[in-house]
């Protein structure tokens, strides 16, 4: 609901005030925007202007660094890191797809099929947060350890030699391949998925699914009329917050994956801080910006959907 | 939706409030966000500012830069060091051995365990050593290459001969003159590492791992070799294994060991390359055998009988992490007395009974005796003569070398 900055109490009496003292506020939404504002500016865009000039500079650390325009440094990066950068894009869409496929059954549930329970599932959704990222991450390394149970389990149902066929797997562990990566994103990320889809689920005017169903559509019909349509904004949200972060993640690279699943945020990671060559890294750090801009635009394009929430 | 419009208000803002309750929902649209990316592009776009920004190049001063030593009337010392790297009571608060400093000297350590990565730390401090600013910190723990790096950067102080009696006395003399600061004039080591290859008996299954060249060539450990990411172990120990001295490294025997571990990482035999972490994964098995570090192979073992470790004939390699004062560091004299301290027997020994690494200070073996007979003979805390002979350590490399060789392993590794 909107509310209005200086809406008197909707109960007072309707004695007619003496002096509306409306012209006071007029200010009031630019003070209120100004902390956030600042923020942006001290904490964003700043070290953006910082960054956008360290990919142009060229020097060492003896030596410093001087802004001389050096635009080689992105084609160079480019030519060098492209495999890195495709290899981002795929597993951040994997793991998207993934996260689409597990969370929207789960939010469907929870909207509409959960009643007194629906509390509980969304905090079991959004309990995983209340530990460390790092921890998280690090448990699946027992979870997926070559002598436990899922990796055997994988291998008895042959499940491995299918996934080892496409590349996924390597022999008969888990750990350390592509498919461990992907994994450990979509189990990272999946609550930014289910958040925004059951936001937009729980929207639905129930009565809806009604009057579809008393105009003979099938619940699938229904499904695919009526509430994924509607539920549009949801899955744009979700798959953006899920895209987006995963593809510059780099924890999940580092901890589950070996040297040949290492992702962008791995090399930038690599760049800043190992090998000292803060141009390209940062370089880097804006063809990924870059990148994953124009992507979100051409996906909001296409997706055909009006609001984003 | 019901809505409230009280008829005190303007026009205009009576229509704003009906816009409200139309759209207000959608203040987030498709093409409002579409318009806000164009905008932030063109806002970078056009920045003409960008050649104001630069990193200033790093002070040059021999011998470091100095800030007054505020030692006598401040009565602290500010110490960063790595986690677990100290010895810690029975109920895991205080630090006996700085406790008992304090006592003797009145001279409270602030003890901070805030160093995980050399990297990561190095680049922390790097923007305040550069623009010439104190750190906060009297006392640092840096792994020699990065002490190296603080060196021919500036970055750190001289030592005061005249604070170090027992440093200078008892320093073991496998620690006493790295190419980099030949003669320590500036640090001082806090404890050495051996590098040697560790594996876990119930994984290997009889398979047998003697030398570097089992963990490459051996088609049963294939998928379950680990190397470390820190670039002068992993490839120090491979250059021993093909016969070269990492002491006198060239360009071309770089690039040997570079060549020799890639055939390992294209045929998948190398698992991973790993920092710390290596513990757990060889603790469980999915690690056989990897290049691992004495002190952690010590602790392993007090928990898993099945861990054991391997030191190649062609020699293993060793390195030291030490103590440095950055520069304007306010407690310099104090820091050196804590130096100092950690040379007497007593303390070293203590530490070296709590933490399992490498003692750099000689004569610490009857001390730690009385404390912990077993660790005393455990030749990966108290190397003996035979094998501190087989003990090498990785030159220093200029700049230029560093970023080329860096630049290699990390292809290497993936990025």
């Amino acid at each position: 609901m909107s509310t209005l900055t200086e809406a008197p109490p909707p109960l007072a009496p309707a004695e007619p005030a003496a002096e509306p003292p409306r012209r006071r506020g007029r200010f009031t939404p630019y003070w209120l925007l100004l902390p956030g504002i600042l923020w942006l500016v001290v904490f964003f865009a700043l070290p953006l202007v910082y960054q956008a000039s360290t990919s142009v500079q060229t020097g060492s650390l003896e030596q410093g660094y001087k802004v001389t325009w050096h635009f080689a440094t992105y084609w160079d990066a480019l030519s060098e890191y492209w495999p890195q950068f495709v290899r981002s894009l795929c597993y951040a869409a994997g793991a998207t797809v993934l996260c689409l496929l597990l969370g929207y059954p789960l939010a469907y549930l929870i909207a509409f099929r959960a009643g007194r329970w629906r509390n509980l599932i969304m905090i079991l959704v959004i309990a995983p947060f209340f530990t460390s990222f790092l921890i998280r991450t690090l448990a699946w390394k027992t979870i997926l350890a070559d002598n436990g149970v899922v990796v055997h389990t994988l291998g008895s149902l042959h499940i491995l030699d299918l996934t080892n066929w496409l590349g996924w797997t390597a022999g008969d562990r888990v750990l350390a391949t592509p498919l461990a990566v992907v994994c450990g994103l979509t189990y990272n990320f999946l609550p930014f998925m289910i958040l925004p889809l059951y936001t937009s689920l729980e929207r639905i005017d129930g009565r809806l699914h009604e009057a579809a169903g008393d105009l003979y559509a099938k619940p699938w019909t229904t499904f695919r009329k009526v509430t994924f349509p509607l539920s549009m904004p949801g899955v744009v949200s979700g798959t953006l917050l899920t895209f987006i972060p995963a593809a510059g993640d780099y924890v999940n690279s580092e901890l589950l994956g070996s040297t040949d699943t290492r992702m962008i945020g791995n090399v930038i990671q690599t760049q800043f801080l190992r090998i000292l060559d803060y141009p390209t890294a940062a370089a880097l750090s804006f063809i990924l910006m870059a990148a994953i801009l124009a992507m979100v635009t051409i996906y909001i394009r296409r997706s055909g959907t009006e609001d984003l929430v | 939706m019901e809505s409230y419009e009280p008829d005190r208000l303007t026009p205009v803002e009576t229509a704003a409030l009906r816009r409200s309750h139309r759209d207000g929902r959608a203040a987030l649209t498709r093409r409002s966000l579409l318009r806000a990316s164009a905008g932030g592009a063109l806002a970078i776009g056009g920045l003409g500012t960008l050649s104001a920004c630069g990193i200033p190049a790093a002070n040059k001063t021999q011998g470091g830069v100095s800030a007054d030593d505020h030692s006598a009337t401040e009565k602290v010392v500010n110490f960063s060091n790595w986690p677990e790297y100290i010895d810690v009571d029975d109920k895991g608060k205080r630090h006996p051995t700085l406790d008992a400093f304090g006592k003797r000297t009145g001279i409270r350590v602030k003890y901070t365990e805030d160093i995980n990565d050399n990297d990561e730390f190095f680049g922390k401090i790097q923007p305040e050593l550069a623009a010439g600013q104190d750190t906060g910190r009297d006392l640092i723990v840096l792994t020699d290459w990065l002490a190296a790096r603080m060196i021919r950067l500036g970055y750190v102080q001289k030592l005061d001969p005249a604070n170090l009696p027992h440093a200078f006395a008892n320093l073991s003399d496998q620690f006493r003159a790295p190419d980099w600061d030949p003669g320590r004039a500036y640090s001082y080591p806090w404890q050495g590492i051996s590098t040697v290859i560790a594996f876990n008996k119930k994984a290997l299954d009889g398979v047998e791992v003697k030398s570097v060249s089992d963990l490459l060539d051996n088609p049963k450990l294939k998928g379950r070799v680990g190397f470390l990411t820190e670039m002068r172990d992993s490839i120090g120990m491979t250059l021993l294994d093909l016969g070269k001295d990492p002491a006198k490294v060239t360009a071309d025997d770089y690039d040997a060991a570079i060549a020799r571990l890639q055939k390992g990482v294209d045929k998948g035999q190398i698992r991973r390359f790993t920092g710390n972490d290596y513990t757990s994964d060889l603790a469980k098995g999915d690690l056989a055998a990897c290049v691992a570090w004495g002190g952690d192979i010590v602790q392993l073992q007090a928990d898993n009988p099945d861990i054991g470790y391997v030191i190649p004939d062609s020699g293993y390699m060793t390195s030291t992490d030490n103590l440095l004062i950055p520069n304007k560091a306010r407690h310099k004299t104090n820091a050196e007395r804590l130096i100092d301290y950690y040379y007497e027997p007593e303390p070293a020994a203590e530490l070296a009974a709590y933490i399992n690494y490498v003692s750099p200070v000689a004569g610490v073996a009857p001390y730690l005796a009385k404390i912990d007979k077993s660790a005393a003979s455990n030749p990966l805390i108290l190397p003996d003569k035979a094998m501190q002979a087989r003990s090498h350590a990785f030159r220093a490399l200029t700049q230029k070398e560093e970023t080329a060789y860096q630049q290699k392993f990390s292809k290497l590794t993936g990025a």
